[in-house]
């Protein structure tokens, strides 16, 4: 690849205080490039991106558009000069169509008149290029699902003449099979020429379509290439900065009792007669497509969603569907949905991590402020959660912490049966794997474990059984090692006829 | 790896995108039309409930007549008109407390204009120049401090009300006799030249719904208020410029609060009462919300909102026409609020499930 770069961005540096976020960071894309952009949670990944597309400034550094100086102000400067991003939170509004969302901000008009006749052409030009000439420019894009969402970003950003796209983590909420048909459109957008910088955890994904790599840690670039010149582990180590001899460490366990039994169980819409078997000691991984049912499965269990009809036991007692009673006959639950209810957002560690349990810091109604202070300091300990003391904020820190804090809380109530949805999602590498140890841990210790992932990597690795479900039905359970990742998708597409 | 795009389950879905899209279609239309048709349903159950009292009274019906219809848009047309505006703030992802005030302000301004026989041009100019200042002022102090909407219009509500007890000197201003009669025919409920069929207020309020409709449905403005409600980050990223969209927002939405003064003074015959607005913002915000507007921004429907503020005087109406008490009458209102919102709030969640 002889051709100049696109982008270019030469030794990029930034302080936020004393704190050195980017310390001499370059990169550079070409045209019709992939640059998977790697590292921790925390290594100056968004900061950079935060820089490219113009919601932060530089301390010093330069960067260069197709050879001119580039230096947005503003998110919309970056924009208008042709850099993109799609951000893991989609930039959409919801109550407006296709067709107003890709256009808003680069309307068609005459004298403040919109001219959808001429705009409707373009509209069709972008999702056609896209390969989705399908998606009828008149849906509102709240009735879309998130991969089509997504589209309508990437379509806003073909219109705009974006020459460089940022994707950050775009896959983290969609199936196997819409990152397929995502990749499928990033190809067509490499074809024509345009720059890509994908940002991701997923290395397997990284591998399949991005074709050189730039690795950040602490601030700095570490190592950059391509990837067909580059193994995974050395690529890992490379993040982490060491050499990690296990991404997912084994503690040993042994299945034991039935610990929880489902029988028929059914919600609403989805699960419909669900019937399973976990054993103490056991770490059961659930998984299947988006829609398939399986959080949905999670949420009747402790008594979120509303269930039709199905019986549930807890080492032989009923279990009352509220989730009062779930909390107290003791299982926990770990929300996919880490920010908007997960976690609250705006409380601190000590009052997030003690929100399901606090009776042994309360007399008569009144708590024990410097007990309960001194267990939450126990417990970020124990899980390494890094923060500067117990009473901060949850939104200040990373992912990575915010989860460890989510998970110490269900440990804290003593839950023994844990309900964990996507556990490890939108985590870098480091913490994923402490995740997984805090698992094996738990199951070590006797307790249960419901863990649902898309992953099908970490689950091969990590669970005793994977149970895979589609339409809201438990197609099949078997041992992990019974598993193929082939096989898991076949069974979470329904291909298979006759589920066990 | 190759992962094929074309898997019979990836068919499969898309003919189930296909199907779901018909049904979804005539839902959106319904759900549209669903305040309108309530509307007719709440009328002709007044009119049922009158037909059948009249009956056992043996006196004539009076509820289901034109007399009572032309009454009842009458009474409806201040409130609607002002709603138009508060429908815009409201899809915008604000709320506007002050309007109540901001009109009586309006109209004590008219009535000023018009006591010292100024020309007929500068006391209506002065009602909608007041109205839509008081506007502009609220969007300004919203974008420049970036206050809570609630907050600002909170405290500008008083102060508008206390703006226009000053001018008025602690006592409403009257006008009579030194008004145009064509100004004061804007809130009679019979019409002068009977062929207009309506009160021209309601025509006035009718025809700038259309201009309301068109601007949010056809203009590059339009678009730019449905997102700045649905997304405020996205319509920034995407250079859409926020501030002054919603300074721009506020002072449409304070000019048909000015009109609307302007019917509040024609209802008093040629009186500019300062004090008569207060608490009119909740009616007005009441139409909105009747009508399918999300307090959370992003949603609201124009037809919707005149709906909305028809039913509320169609229930007044109503009630007075079966001798029902006016403090139950106020009880009935507030149910049909409520039970509004969370029957759309029900359908909302279907359509999104």
């Amino acid at each position: 690849m002889a051709s100049a770069p696109l982008l270019r961005m030469t030794d990029i540096s930034k302080h936020f205080g004393a704190t050195r976020a980017l310390d001499g960071v370059s990169l550079e894309v070409r045209p019709g490039e992939v640059l998977a952009l790697l590292g921790e949670n925390g290594a100056g990944k968004s900061t950079l991106m935060k820089i490219l597309s113009g919601s932060q400034q530089p301390d010093s550094g330069q960067m260069e558009l197709e050879g001119s100086p580039y230096r947005p102000r503003s998110p919309a400067a970056a924009r208008r000069a042709g850099v993109a991003m799609i951000y893991q939170e989609l930039n959409l509004a919801p109550h407006l169509s296709v067709e107003d969302n890709i256009m808003l901000g680069q309307e068609v008009s005459r004298g403040g008149w919109l001219l959808r006749g001429r705009q409707r052409p373009r509209v069709r030009q972008a999702l056609e290029l896209l390969g989705h000439p399908d998606l009828r420019p008149d849906t509102p894009v709240r009735q879309l699902s998130v991969a089509a969402q997504q589209l309508v970003e990437i379509a806003r950003a073909l219109v705009m003449e974006a020459r460089v796209i940022v994707f950050d983590e775009p896959t983290s909420s969609l199936t196997r099979h819409d990152v397929a048909r995502l990749f499928d459109v990033i190809r067509r957008l490499r074809q024509r020429g345009i720059g890509v910088v994908y940002i991701s955890h997923f290395l397997e994904e990284v591998r399949q379509i991005c074709d050189t790599y730039s690795v950040l840690r602490d601030g700095r670039s570490v190592g950059s290439g391509t990837l067909a010149g580059a193994t995974e582990s050395q690529i890992v180590a490379l993040m982490v900065g060491r050499s990690v001899e296990e991404l997912f460490p084994q503690v040993p366990h042994v299945p034991g009792e039935v610990l929880l039994n489902v029988q028929e169980l059914s919600g609403i819409h989805a699960p419909q007669k669900v019937s399973l078997q976990v054993r103490a000691g056991e770490i059961l991984g659930i998984t299947g497509l988006v829609g398939a049912g399986r959080t949905e499965f999670l949420r009747c269990l402790f008594g979120l969603d509303a269930v039709r009809s199905g019986e549930v036991t807890l080492a032989d007692v009923p279990l009352p569907a509220s989730t009062g009673s779930a909390i107290g006959a003791g299982l926990g639950y770990v929300s996919e949905d880490r920010k908007g209810e997960g976690l609250a957002q705006q409380l601190s560690i000590v009052d997030n991590l003690t929100l399901t349990q606090l009776e042994p810091y309360s007399r008569g109604g009144f708590l024990n402020l410097r007990r309960r202070r001194t267990a939450a300091r126990d417990w970020m300990r124990k899980l390494q959660v890094k923060a500067r003391d117990p009473s901060q904020q949850i939104s200040e820190l990373s992912g990575g912490n915010q989860q460890k804090v989510a998970l110490a809380r269900i440990l804290h109530q003593q839950a023994q049966v844990l309900l964990l949805d996507e556990p490890t999602r939108g985590i870098d590498v480091g913490t994923k794997a402490e995740i997984y140890r805090l698992m094996g841990e738990a199951a070590a210790e006797g307790r249960a474990i419901l863990f649902i992932s898309s992953y099908f990597t970490e689950l091969l690795a990590v669970c005793d059984r994977i149970a895979v479900m589609s339409r809201g039905r438990l197609r099949r359970v078997l041992p992990a090692r019974d598993w193929t990742e082939h096989s898991i998708l076949q069974a979470a597409m329904g291909l298979e006829d006759n589920p066990e | 790896m190759n992962l094929d795009t074309h898997s019979p389950a990836a068919d499969l879905r898309a003919i189930a995108d296909e199907q779901r899209l018909l049904p979804s279609l005539a839902k959106s239309t319904l759900s549209v039309l669903a305040p309108f048709l309530a509307l007719i349903l709440v009328w002709f159950a007044f009119a049922g409930a009158d037909y059948r009292r009249s009956a056992r009274l043996q006196k004539p019906a009076q509820f289901n007549t034109r007399a009572s219809l032309q009454k009842v848009l009458r009474d409806a047309s201040q409130v609607g008109v002002a709603a138009l505006g508060m429908t815009l703030i409201i899809i915008a992802g604000g709320i506007d407390l002050s309007a109540g005030a901001a009109m009586s302000l309006a109209a004590t301004a008219a009535a000023w204009c018009f006591r010292d026989s100024q020309p007929v041009w500068r006391g209506i100019a002065a009602a909608l120049a007041t109205g839509c200042l008081a506007g502009a002022i609220n969007g300004t102090l919203i974008s420049v401090l970036r206050l809570v909407p609630f907050i600002v219009t909170l405290g500008t509500m008083t102060i508008f009300h206390g703006l226009g007890l000053i001018i008025a000197k602690d006592t409403p201003i009257r006008a009579f006799g030194k008004v145009p009669d064509w100004i004061i025919n804007l809130q009679r409920p019979f019409p002068k030249p009977e062929w207009l069929m309506v009160s021209s207020g309601v025509l006035v309020m009718l025809v700038l719904a259309v201009l309301v409709s068109v601007l949010l449905r056809y203009t590059v403005l339009g678009r730019h208020i449905v997102a700045l409600g649905s997304n405020e980050a996205t319509a920034r990223l995407c250079g859409v410029n926020v501030e002054l969209t919603r300074i721009v927002v506020y002072s449409i939405a304070g000019l048909l609060t000015g009109v609307a003064g302007l019917f509040q003074f024609a209802v008093l015959s040629g009186e500019g009462d300062p004090n008569q607005g207060i608490g009119k913002e909740l009616p007005v915000i009441a139409a909105v919300v009747i009508g399918g507007g999300s307090l959370s921004g992003g949603r609201g429907s124009i037809l919707g909102t005149i709906s909305g503020a028809c039913m509320m005087s169609v229930i007044q109406h109503g009630c007075v026409t079966l001798d029902i008490r006016t403090s139950l009458q106020k009880v009935i209102i507030g149910v049909i609020i409520i039970a509004a919102v969370s029957v759309d709030q029900f359908r909302q969640r279907r359509i999104a499930s």
